[in-house]
């Protein structure tokens, strides 16, 4: 995460730019050999390491949810210019106030949770 | 030997992320980072205030685990396995962004004007950080995944809600970069 730049906000500003191949190269290869990974499981119904078949779980069926909560998480991806994953990368790597970030990303995580009733689904 | 100095390009980046993606299926997980953030808030207690959060964390140390992985393998990288960290940005974007303010753009990982300790002593970029913050936590559980269990995990298993959920992430965040985003600078 952090050698290929992804959890650079300079490289997530830029995507949204089109400025640069680089973050549709990353998430385009990723998901090239993702497609065949799973594909392969799926075919060849692989075993996982403790022996048992491999259950990838498929996501619930809405549509609404998905654009709604999407469209927020883009705000904040493009504002922030970080995802959970790389959230974690940037604590490492030493950028303190990333941990201003995660704090209020747990508190909105928490929102959502007391919401979640209520929300369109 | 030299190359894994340099910024790694996308074409090992983006392998390596399908590559961790197997590893968490093979051993019976699944890839999804956003996850944890439910599990530190149920850590924290908030199980109590609502039922989304009451339920057993123990299940989810390993998601856990990979988080402190992240935190490592960000360690790792900036302190053994770079000379210097600061991303080759277009000439355009570097443009851009010094209109903005953004001075440390071309020369730094990450924008010091939003990330260095001093910037914290700015409210504006305080709110900025906060706001990021909260819309990526909320959105990701509302969504029911975030750049990982979507982006990579949903559209390899070619779910068709997740590329629902990867447009909604591109309608937020070309409105935030072209709209929105002026206005925090």
């Amino acid at each position: 995460m952090f050698k290929s730049e992804a959890a650079s906000w300079f490289r997530i500003y830029e995507m949204f730019q089109f400025k640069s191949f680089h973050m549709y190269g990353i998430i385009g290869s990723a998901l090239f050999f993702g497609v065949i990974i799973i594909q392969v499981i799926k075919r060849l119904k692989l075993k996982s390491a403790f022996g048992e078949t491999i259950q990838i779980p498929n996501k619930e069926k809405s549509v609404s949810r998905y654009i709604l909560g999407g469209t927020l998480f883009g705000l904040g991806w493009g504002l922030a210019g970080a995802c959970p994953g790389p959230m974690f990368t940037l604590i490492g790597a030493g950028f303190i106030p990333i941990l201003v970030v995660i704090f209020f990303a747990l508190i909105g995580t928490w929102v959502y949770g007391l919401f979640v009733k209520k929300l369109p689904h | 030997m030299e190359w894994i100095f340099k910024p790694w390009p996308w074409y090992i980046g983006g392998p390596l992320i399908a590559f961790v993606m197997f590893l968490l299926l093979f051993l019976g997980k699944n890839f999804g980072m956003s996850s944890n953030l439910r599990t530190l808030c149920t850590i924290c207690g908030a199980g109590k205030s609502t039922r989304f959060f009451d339920f057993d964390w123990k299940t989810q140390q390993w998601n856990l685990l990979v988080a402190f992985g992240a935190i490592i393998g960000g360690w790792i990288g900036v302190n053994w396995l770079s000379d210097s960290i600061a991303v080759q940005l277009h000439p355009d974007t570097i443009n851009q962004l010094h209109q903005f303010n953004i001075k440390s753009a071309g020369e730094a990982y990450m924008p010091e004007e939003l990330f260095s300790l001093q910037a914290l002593s700015n409210p504006k970029v305080l709110i900025t950080l906060s706001l990021g913050g909260f819309l990526v936590g909320f959105g990701a559980r509302y969504a029911g995944g975030c750049t990982s269990g979507h982006a990579i995990s949903g559209l390899s298993n070619l779910q068709l809600v997740s590329l629902y959920a990867v447009i909604g992430f591109f309608i937020g965040g070309l409105a935030m970069n072209h709209f929105l985003l002026p206005y925090f600078f």
